[in-house]
């Protein structure tokens, strides 16, 4: 039977009950030339994925149903799943699928801690590094009222979750008469890039027999990782950060990890995420990882470039712009090959990023937004950044569709906006 | 121009920069934080500044098609109008915390930004209007003078007006609601904000207790002299306040009594008959033209609160301070309230009050 596609949308319906936003024809960033150089926040889907995605959008069929229609949507989520296990060296019955990277961070940590407590009554102890996303630090938080005893390990100055560092946290809760529940120690960290030694860290916790958990969702992309060799227990990812959609992301679970779910009702995925699969997004998902990692050697070279003509170009603009966590320059083996992390200080976050925009650059400070405002950043406390002081901000995170002339566009837009970011804050403050 | 909206997410302001827009000005919504703990949700009609009116600010700007930015100004608002608002309370004075906010915040914080930041001038949703007069831009009265609120930007300086704008001065409320629902703002019926936006719940003294603590003291007859009563803080008493005394008799001759008079310093609140309480001599400090100051002696009207009723007067600088006499006694004005001078609709400039007097204890 052939495959009926969806024609690409023309464009989009005007909102419900409401009026599409005029036309702006102003200096503003609503229409003038964009930059985007925010693709740790999401980067555009790969036209592979939109394909895959699309084509099985169009088609009806829930995987759990029985018949021809039900069986084809099932043919093609369990394709995919083996399609994302074979990127990602992992077993197909290793892949339980998410909403996204918040989500399996959640069910990694809450269903880990609620199996191992039960399973072991003392191991109460949950050890993660301080700059971990929110995603896994509120998670962690929220199984305190459940007995939980948080250990947060410091990275050092460089922004690196050192081994010995977490091996001194067991040890010390182990001297307390305690047992860890879960280690869970992120991949790549998402605001200033620094990547961690998350296999150490995972040998280190399975000679114990400590689960392990590991948040990758910044690191799969571009770092070619390989579950089996990691050592973890749990890793998560999310789609739209690799050139897949969002919406959709996966816990990779390893067959012996002990681990409960936290969405009950109809048992799905192993029985771990019980919910109808979105069968097109797991299908854009696998689409999206094919060609990133098709495409991730050559890839990654080319962001290396980039991102050092970034970094580059920025400090020699001599404005005092300092680069936050560790750069080595040629290399990916400390720093993200797309992350440029500049702190300026003597500014505000809101400031440089509204220039920013304003000359077209999309940026963003990294850290996490209430209402609107960037707050102050976990990471840069961690690291040691003067908190008395303004310190503004940027990150800029490149992706596939990065150029050259987008690196020196933003390099050009520094040379302006942060000296006059720096007297709006004379100003105003 | 380029502009700067100043959006609440209240009607008012959407509609103030949706006129700045249809006027051709280059516009950005900007939403100040001012709360360092916002709520997500409204929990009553009363506030502002919850992460719900950020909200309602940014769908009006989606809807108006232009950037939509929340600058934390919560810091600074804390300091200088919130602190200011406790301190000047203790002190044994009155203050009105959107004037201060409109000083130091909107027209000072909030607009140095926006010009560092490459922009002319910063719109509001205040009920006032500019004018260009003969010498120069001049704040006047609303055309709604029930909504009239250029009380409270009556301490702008000429620089600060000549870069404000007021797009709704020209119209009564009530059209500004019409014109909110015609534009399809989801806020049209949003109710009004009251009271102060960082008491939302309106327990003025609640707040300053928990800012400053209970700090008992004595209610002293302003005559004699006589400790009458006790109370738990001198901050939570203003001039011609007669209820919350809790003095289970009246004076001596039946009649009612009222605060005359708070000393902060000493804690001490005086307690007195209603004829103690007019004045129609008030000196002030912190004296702000909003124009050509006034030459001499100038015939004005004289306001001390925001909705107050304006009262003939003759007023004059004299050792750099605001003289303003009455042509009548007025009762209820405290120290810290600012008096605001009109020239028919024209806003002359203000002062601080700093004591009050009548004329016969002048001569």
């Amino acid at each position: 039977m052939p495959h009926h596609t969806l024609r690409l949308p023309g464009p989009l319906p005007e909102p419900k009950g409401g009026v599409v936003a005029g036309p702006y024809h102003g200096w503003m960033p609503e229409t003038s030339v964009r930059t985007y150089l925010d693709h740790a926040a999401t980067t555009p889907m790969v036209p592979a994925a939109v394909e895959a995605w699309l084509a099985a959008t169009a088609q009806v069929g829930n995987p759990s149903s029985l018949h021809a229609s039900g069986r084809r949507a099932r043919a093609l989520l369990e394709e995919s799943r083996e399609r994302v296990a074979a990127v990602l060296d992992a077993h197909p019955s290793e892949v339980v699928f998410t909403s996204g990277g918040t989500e399996a961070d959640n069910l990694a940590i809450t269903g880990t801690y609620a199996a191992r407590t039960a399973a072991h009554p003392r191991a109460r102890a949950v050890v993660t590094s301080s700059i971990e996303h929110h995603a896994v630090l509120e998670a962690v938080e929220a199984l305190e009222p459940r007995g939980a005893v948080v250990r947060l390990v410091a990275p050092d100055g460089h922004g690196e979750v050192r081994v010995d560092s977490v091996a001194s946290a067991i040890e010390e809760i182990e001297a307390g008469g305690a047992a860890p529940a879960l280690v869970t120690v992120m991949w790549a960290n998402n605001e200033i890039g620094t990547i961690q030694p998350v296999q150490q860290v995972a040998a280190l916790a399975r000679e114990r027999g400590i689960p392990v958990h590991s948040d990758a969702v910044q690191a799969v992309g571009p770092c070619g990782l390989s579950f089996r060799q990691s050592g973890l227990d749990l890793l998560s990812l999310s789609g739209h950060k690799l050139g897949g959609p969002m919406g959709i992301g996966a816990l990779l679970v390893s067959r012996d990890a002990r681990i409960d779910p936290i969405v009950h009702g109809g048992g799905h995925e192993r029985g771990l995420r019980s919910g109808t699969v979105p069968v097109a997004l797991v299908a854009a998902l696998a689409a999206a990882l094919e060609d990133v990692g098709a495409r991730r050697a050559h890839e990654t070279e080319r962001l290396i470039a980039l991102r050092d003509r970034l970094i580059g170009g920025a400090l020699d603009l001599d404005l005092g712009i300092v680069v936050g966590g560790a750069w080595t320059a040629g290399s990916a083996r400390d720093r993200l090959p797309g992350n440029a992390h500049l702190i300026v200080p003597g500014c505000e976050p809101d400031s440089l990023m509204f220039l920013l925009d304003a000359a077209g650059i999309e940026a963003s400070t990294g850290s996490a937004c209430q209402a609107g405002v960037p707050g102050r950043s976990h990471v840069l406390d961690a690291l040691g950044v003067d908190s008395t002081q303004p310190v503004g901000v940027v990150r800029l995170t490149l992706g596939h569709s990065s150029t050259a002339a987008d690196v020196d566009r933003a390099v050009d837009a520094l040379a302006t906006c942060v000296p006059q970011a720096r007297t709006a804050y004379t100003v105003s403050a | 121009m380029r502009v700067v909206a100043a959006m609440s997410g209240g009607v008012d302001s959407a509609v103030a920069a949706a006129r700045m827009l249809d006027a051709g000005h280059e516009v950005v919504g900007v939403h100040l934080a001012l709360s360092q703990n916002a709520a997500r949700l409204r929990e009553s009609a009363r506030g502002c500044c919850t992460i719900e009116d950020a909200g309602d600010a940014r769908r009006v700007a989606d809807r108006l098609g232009i950037p939509f930015y929340v600058w934390d100004m919560a810091a600074r608002f804390r300091r200088d109008v919130m602190d200011d608002f406790a301190a000047e309370y203790a002190a044994g004075r009155t203050p009105n915390p959107c004037l201060r906010c409109n000083e130091r915040i909107k027209f000072s914080a909030l607009l140095d930004k926006a010009v560092a930041l490459g922009f002319d001038a910063v719109a509001t949703g205040h009920y006032a209007r500019i004018v260009e007069g003969h010498q120069g831009r001049e704040l006047h009265r609303a055309v709604d003078l029930a909504k009239d609120q250029s009380y409270v930007l009556g301490v702008l300086t000429t620089d600060q007006l000549a870069r404000a704008f007021f797009p709704l001065g020209d119209t009564t409320k009530p059209q500004i609601r019409l014109e909110a629902a015609e534009r399809g703002f989801s806020i049209a019926k949003k109710p009004d904000s009251h009271d102060i936006c960082f008491i939302p719940d309106g327990d003025t003294r609640g707040f300053l207790t928990r800012h400053l603590g209970e700090q008992p003291g004595e209610l002293v007859d302003a005559v004699t002299g006589a400790v009458v009563g006790e109370h738990s803080g001198s901050y939570g008493f203003t001039v011609g306040q007669r209820r919350g005394l809790g003095l289970d008799r009246s004076g001596l001759d039946g009649s009612p009594r009222y605060v005359v008079g708070v000393d902060g310093p000493r804690n001490r609140v005086l307690i007195g008959t209603a004829d103690l309480l007019g004045v129609d001599v008030i000196v002030g400090d912190h004296v702000r033209w909003c124009g050509p100051p006034p030459e001499g002696a100038a015939a004005v009207g004289a306001q001390i609160r925001a909705h107050g009723e304006e009262v003939p007067a003759t007023a004059y600088v004299e050792g750099g301070e605001l003289h303003v006499r009455l042509a009548e006694r007025m009762r209820g004005v405290a120290p810290g309230q600012s008096v605001v001078l009109y020239e028919g609709t024209r806003v002359v400039g203000s002062a601080t009050i700093a004591r009050t007097a009548t004329a016969r204890s002048q001569d």
